[in-house]
């Protein structure tokens, strides 16, 4: 019972991780109907700033989370009035190859800085809790309830307040909103703000609890969020909470439960059955179209 | 206008790559190097790349190389992999079709080698992979018989997945293993499944054979089930940016049992990254820097005054490649890829500063010795010595 608990334990470590990283490619897509393949490396810049600023300029925990989120979100916004903002008539295969584009440069710019894997220093002291034969680390512990804070705090903007209010009117109907008197740019701006906030947080989290931090760490776990992202229905915020924990547990029980070498083939083929029944996601509504 | 200067462009860039392929120095002896100077063990391709450009820069020092009567200068052309199999194939036929090489040395991982080592046969050019411990980089994939250009420095993984083994069972007494390793990675599986098959057969067992995928992060649900086994020690055949992850979230699992590992451990950058948490643990690799002989602490010297690190073994075995490579040529006493290969294929007992090593007949596999280093105090220490 104690090993079933502590797989549910390590599930819901990985889970909020992807989660948060889902969220950023739920909310992009929501709002411009464009899936940004950069965000996955923009998790990966958060970890990156993380060790930055605990090696270089000793930060402790806090600052060096809010520093990184900050960091993170600025060049989100910056990518997006970049490259994305001239492309925003385009159209929607030329929006996606450009964000690829962007997550190349991220990876390689990156890169070209310096191409060893980092490690990153702990930060906080770790304990390391035994209830029977259940470890729980403090890290764990932490990981997953910043995680729960920072999902809670962005369910409350998107539901309750009026920016909120503006970015779901805007995926809604972009044609109409304008004329309402809602500043679509800054709604969108604001937007990518947020959902690359949540990518860079979890960049730091995940430095935390694997302190290895490389490169091209965002690909494997930006292409895992981004299915994530899918299988809760994408656009949907809630979804991707959803969708970020299911793939977590599936990934952790599989190996759990069956040789381990299945995992992926395994945690895959359940997600496709899933689309299959599903095609729109969990919470997902069909869109139909009228030709 | 714009047409103009996009032709006059073209223009350019055409010229360049005509012209800057045909720049020929048919005076000096190519060798070239494949390093993972970049990708997932891109400290690997430091080291590859430093003691290269310290072996040649010892031959050039000295005037070169003797072939007949005049002394040649060696000129050295590193190709990056990036750490990607498809690019180490395309290196190394860059090299041999484009730059004319006598001769490759590199790629280092196994995962690498195996890929250039096919186009290398093919085009009959000896390369020496200085790292490569897979027993397939040296055999032909169709019949298993030797490939007769390919060769390495280093000992294959039946001996050091048979060494680790032996010593586990005999020197630390443990009968109970857990193993982890990368199931994606060639040197990986074939270690762990060479170890298992030797431990197994002298008395030991394995209680947990465990598997994940290269670039994971992520082994908690792996470590919990290998926990949930009590072994007595965890063999982990993975690579040194790993290992760190691996044994720092086993122990937030509560963990407590020892680890021991293979030559992939040997990089000082998995002190860096593992910092106390690796300490005491055992691992076998090639050679050990603080017990060395007089010509390995010649060559350590001069690497430290360069480069400023100890070299590792991947820097030991580069240079011993380059060492065989380069008595090879003056054997052959021309500049040619058939006689070169014949020369290394019969070259005497060779004293590197990784022990001495002989090519058996037809075999690129070199007999030698392994040693086991334990890491003691923030440093590799030595602990024992395995012959073959």
């Amino acid at each position: 019972m104690a090993y079933f608990f502590q797989q549910a334990l390590n599930a819901l470590q990985l889970g909020s991780i992807y989660a948060l990283i889902a969220l950023g490619y739920t909310m992009v897509y929501g709002i411009l109907t464009m899936i940004n393949f950069a965000h996955g490396d923009l998790f990966m810049v958060g970890a990156f700033f993380c060790f930055l600023l605990a090696v270089y300029l000793k930060l402790s925990f806090v600052p060096t989370l809010l520093v990184s989120m900050l960091g993170v979100a600025c060049l989100g916004v910056v990518i997006e009035r970049l490259a994305y903002k001239p492309l925003r008539a385009a159209p929607r295969v030329s929006a996606i190859i450009t964000a690829l584009g962007v997550g190349l440069f991220l990876e390689n710019f990156t890169l070209a800085l310096s191409p060893y894997p980092k490690h990153i220093p702990p930060l906080l002291a770790n304990t390391t809790w035994s209830i029977g034969s259940l470890s729980v680390s403090s890290l764990q512990v932490l990981v997953i309830a910043l995680s729960l804070v920072l999902m809670l705090i962005l369910d409350f903007v998107v539901q309750r307040t009026k920016a909120g209010m503006a970015m779901r009117a805007i995926s809604w109907d972009k044609s109409i909103v304008p004329l309402m008197g809602v500043p679509v740019n800054k709604i969108i701006s604001f937007t990518f703000a947020i959902g690359t906030g949540l990518g860079g947080a979890a960049g730091v989290m995940y430095g935390l609890a694997y302190p290895v931090i490389d490169p091209y760490m965002g690909i494997m776990v930006g292409w895992k969020a981004f299915i994530c992202a899918v299988v809760g229905g994408i656009g949907n915020v809630r979804g991707a909470m959803i969708g970020g924990f299911i793939l977590g547990a599936v990934e952790i029980l599989v190996a759990a439960f069956f040789p381990s070498t299945y995992r992926d083939f395994v945690a895959f083929t359940l997600l496709l059955v899933l689309l299959i029944l599903r095609p729109y996601g969990i919470l997902g509504r069909p869109q139909p179209q009228k030709v | 206008m714009k047409k103009t200067i996009i032709f006059i462009g073209f223009l350019v860039i055409f010229s360049l790559l005509v012209f800057g392929c045909a720049k020929k120095d048919s005076d000096a002896v190519k060798i070239g190097v494949i390093a993972e100077l970049t990708g997932d063990i891109p400290a690997v391709g430091t080291s590859c790349k430093n003691a290269a450009e310290l072996a040649v820069r010892e031959i050039n020092d000295g005037g070169g190389i003797q072939l007949g009567e005049k002394k040649y200068p060696v000129e050295l052309i590193i190709e990056d992999n990036a750490g990607k199999a498809d690019q180490s194939a395309s290196s190394a036929q860059k090299l041999i079709t484009q730059q004319k090489v006598t001769a490759i040395v590199g790629p280092n991982a196994s995962r690498y080698a195996l890929p250039a080592a096919e186009i290398a046969e093919s085009n009959k050019t000896v390369l020496i992979t200085p790292w490569s411990t897979a027993p397939k980089a040296t055999l032909d994939a169709k019949t298993n018989a030797p490939k007769h250009y390919v060769f390495r420095a280093c000992f294959i993984d039946p001996f050091q997945g048979g060494v680790i083994a032996k010593f586990t069972l005999d020197n630390l007494k443990l009968k109970k293993t857990a193993v982890l390793y990368d199931v994606a990675s060639e040197y990986n599986k074939g270690i762990a499944e060479i170890f298992k098959e030797v431990y197994e057969k002298n008395g030991g067992s394995i209680v947990a054979f465990e598997t994940y995928t290269t670039n994971d992060k992520d082994f908690s649900s792996q470590l919990t089930k290998i926990k949930k086994t009590n072994p007595d020690i965890i063999f982990l055949p993975n690579y040194y940016s790993e290992v760190p992850l691996q044994i720092q979230q086993a122990k937030r699992l509560g963990i407590s049992v020892p680890f021991i590992g293979s030559d992939s451990w040997g990089s000082e950058e998995l002190l860096k990254l593992c910092g106390k948490d690796c300490e005491g643990y055992y691992f076998s690799t090639h050679y050990a820097a603080d017990s060395a002989s007089d010509a390995t602490k010649k060559f350590i010297d001069a690497y430290k005054a360069k480069y400023g690190t100890t070299p590792d073994d991947v820097a030991a075995l580069t240079y011993d490649s380059f060492g065989l490579l380069l008595q090879a040529i003056k054997t052959a006493g021309k500049n040619d890829r058939q006689a070169v290969r014949d020369a290394l294929a019969k070259i005497p007992l060779f004293n590197g500063v990784t022990g001495s090593m002989q090519f058996k007949e037809g075999s690129g596999d070199p007999i030698k010795s392994a040693v086991i280093l334990q890491i003691k105090d923030g440093k590799f220490t030595w602990f024992a010595n395995a012959k073959p």
